[in-house]
């Protein structure tokens, strides 16, 4: 079930997704700690587990902006958690196809938290007001990355292609 | 039809006689640098080779750049820790461009790739931070990456799946007010554009006021394009990129300056009269919320920060300098101030400028990215307001998220320092 349990403004940066105070922390494996950890409430919330798999946090405009680093994307995939936003700044959207987190790109996008989402390739339905919305497919060169599974498994096909060990 | 020096760089890098905005290519990187997050490249490098046969050997180690500069000297043994991996990763592959922390040798990337001539013009260049759009400055197509984006140009030598960016043209003319200049040039840019108003396209600079800028003010407009969402900002190369090569960076050997097609298609051509611009600030907490300064005047601060790769260069201390000389930081005012690089370091001791800086009551710390980020020095308190010549001021940015940031010029922030309040270099500090 896509429930919203947070919902953003515009231009939510990579300081507020993950704080540069804890950019020492590198691993995928720990940074899911530190998810939001400005918004303690919610942060607390993802810690303590209340918030299951597939859940949809909302954004606005420009969502990830500022640093390149990756783990504002690993820290939310570590929840599993599904962004839709009306739209992403690059390196982000770009980070999430790499390490394989739901980026959905909804421009007129409406919701409140709390509500139910049916998220397809195509469009997002709101199911709390009935309201379609449609989502902008990913170029189809970046949906190869996520087919492959990620882009450490794409790398890892192409460079066994090129060096003819595949 | 005509290229964009962004389009002319990715063709060539690709082989191909012409890409346009919007194509998906493969180029060839040329240079390809790392910070501190070279620990998380590793990790991610190795892990493309498990399961397979292959030796994890980069795929050219010689165009590869690691540089220490977010949390120097390491701020906790986790941090050591992360750079002693690293610095054992650079010896066992050989990689040669790497800088450690050193007063000589050492400093923050975006000043680090250019002085040592790493960076030439028509060169893709990628690097895992955001501001490697710095690097457009001398006509380079460079670019911020992640983690694992960066182990795959390791392995590959390439970069995957880049898109062609369509081109804004920034037309600048006229002639900066005293104690006006580039930075002011870039907020009042981004305050228009918005920070979201060039993502996913690059910005091309032009005009007479660029073509008479020195490189390290290119660096600055180039360094905060991506505050506007920009892939790249780019300064099409000319006379003073090969003055700033052969002179400052000792570059010998073929220098290639790409310029744009007279015929190149723009996605859209903004015109900027800096003649009557103010000096602008950027107030919490977007870089695009950009005031003239009048409206923020008078606004009180509790810390001063000079420095980073925006506003680290030895124009930027010597304009602090001339201001602070003689005067007093405000006894309630912590004026921190760190140089881009060590070479910036020892010339500004040269010319007097750190002793002066020192007497008015600045603390003159090591080159690094400093108080910038929040993640090693100089965190604000509950409260507290910093006026910084950063270019970033997002909720937390340095540290805290109880605090503010403004963004300001050298200048402004020199001239603030003394008053303790966001004060106009131009209206004379007593």
């Amino acid at each position: 079930m896509a429930t919203v349990v947070l919902k953003l403004g515009d231009d939510i940066s990579t300081d507020v997704i993950y704080p540069g105070r804890y950019m020492a922390t590198v691993l995928p494996t720990e940074t899911p700690q530190f998810a939001f950890a400005d918004l303690t409430e919610f942060n607390n919330k993802l810690k303590s587990k209340q918030v299951p798999s597939g859940s949809v946090i909302v954004g606005g405009n420009n969502f990830g902006c500022g640093s390149s680093r990756e783990q504002a994307v690993s820290t939310l995939k570590g929840h599993q958690l599904i962004i839709v936003a009306r739209g992403f700044a690059r390196i982000f959207l770009q980070n999430g196809i790499n390490l394989g987190l739901q980026t959905v790109t909804c421009p007129d996008l409406e919701a409140s938290e709390g509500d139910e989402l049916e998220i397809t390739e195509n469009e997002v339905l709101n199911k709390n007001t009935g309201k379609r919305f449609a989502v902008i497919p990913l170029p189809r060169a970046r949906q190869a990355i996520i087919d492959a599974g990620g882009l450490i498994a794409y790398t890892r096909k192409l460079l066994l292609e090129r060096t003819g060990s595949a | 039809m005509g290229m964009t020096v962004a389009e002319k760089i990715l063709a060539r890098a690709c082989g191909r006689d012409a890409v346009k905005a919007g194509d998906v290519v493969e180029p060839k990187v040329d240079l390809a640098m790392s910070h501190e997050n070279a620990a998380l490249v590793i990790n991610q490098f190795l892990e493309i080779y498990q399961g397979t046969t292959l030796k994890p050997n980069i795929w050219d180690p010689t165009r590869i750049s690691i540089i220490f500069d977010h949390r120097v000297p390491a701020e906790s043994p986790k941090t050591a820790s992360n750079q002693k991996k690293v610095r054992e990763f650079v010896l066992s592959q050989g990689i040669g461009k790497f800088h450690d922390i050193r007063g000589d040798v050492g400093g923050i990337c975006h000043q680090i790739l250019p002085e040592n001539g790493y960076v030439r013009p028509g060169t893709v260049v990628v690097g895992t931070d955001s501001h490697t759009t710095s690097h457009g400055a001398l006509g380079a197509f460079a670019f911020g990456i992640g983690a694992t984006e960066m182990a795959s140009v390791w392995a590959l030598g390439t970069a995957l799946n880049v898109e062609v960016p369509a081109t804004i043209k920034v037309v600048v003319k006229g002639k900066f007010k005293k104690f006006v200049g580039p930075k002011d040039l870039i907020l009042r840019l981004i305050g228009r554009l918005t920070a979201q108003g060039a993502n996913f396209k690059a910005i091309e600079f032009h005009g007479p006021t660029i073509r008479s800028m020195p490189t390290s003010g290119r660096l600055v407009i180039c360094n905060m394009s991506v505050e506007a969402g920009a892939t790249a900002g780019i300064v099409p190369a000319d006379k003073e990129t090969l003055r700033y090569l052969r002179y400052e960076a000792g570059v010998k050997g073929k220098i290639d300056l790409v310029v744009p097609d007279k015929d190149a298609v723009y996605d859209q051509t903004i015109e900027i009269d800096v003649s009557k611009l103010d000096p602008q600030i950027a107030c919490p907490h977007t870089v695009d919320n950009v005031k003239p300064i009048k409206d923020v005047t008078g606004t009180k601060i509790h810390q001063v920060v000079i420095g980073s790769c925006t506003n680290g260069r030895l124009d930027d201390l010597a304009v602090a300098a001339s201001l602070l000389k003689g005067k007093k930081v405000a006894g309630n005012v912590r004026m921190l101030v760190f140089p881009a690089s060590g070479r910036i370091y020892a010339q500004a001791l040269a010319k007097g400028y750190v002793g002066t800086l020192m007497s008015a009551g600045a603390v003159v710390m090591n080159p690094g990215c400093g108080p910038c980020l929040g993640v090693h020095e100089g965190a604000l308190g509950d409260g507290e307001t910093a006026l910084s010549t950063t270019n970033r001021n997002f909720k937390g940015r340095m540290g805290n998220p109880n605090s503010q940031v403004f963004l300001s010029s050298p200048a402004v922030a020199a001239a603030s320092a003394i008053r303790g309040v966001i004060a106009d270099p131009r209206k004379g500090a007593k």
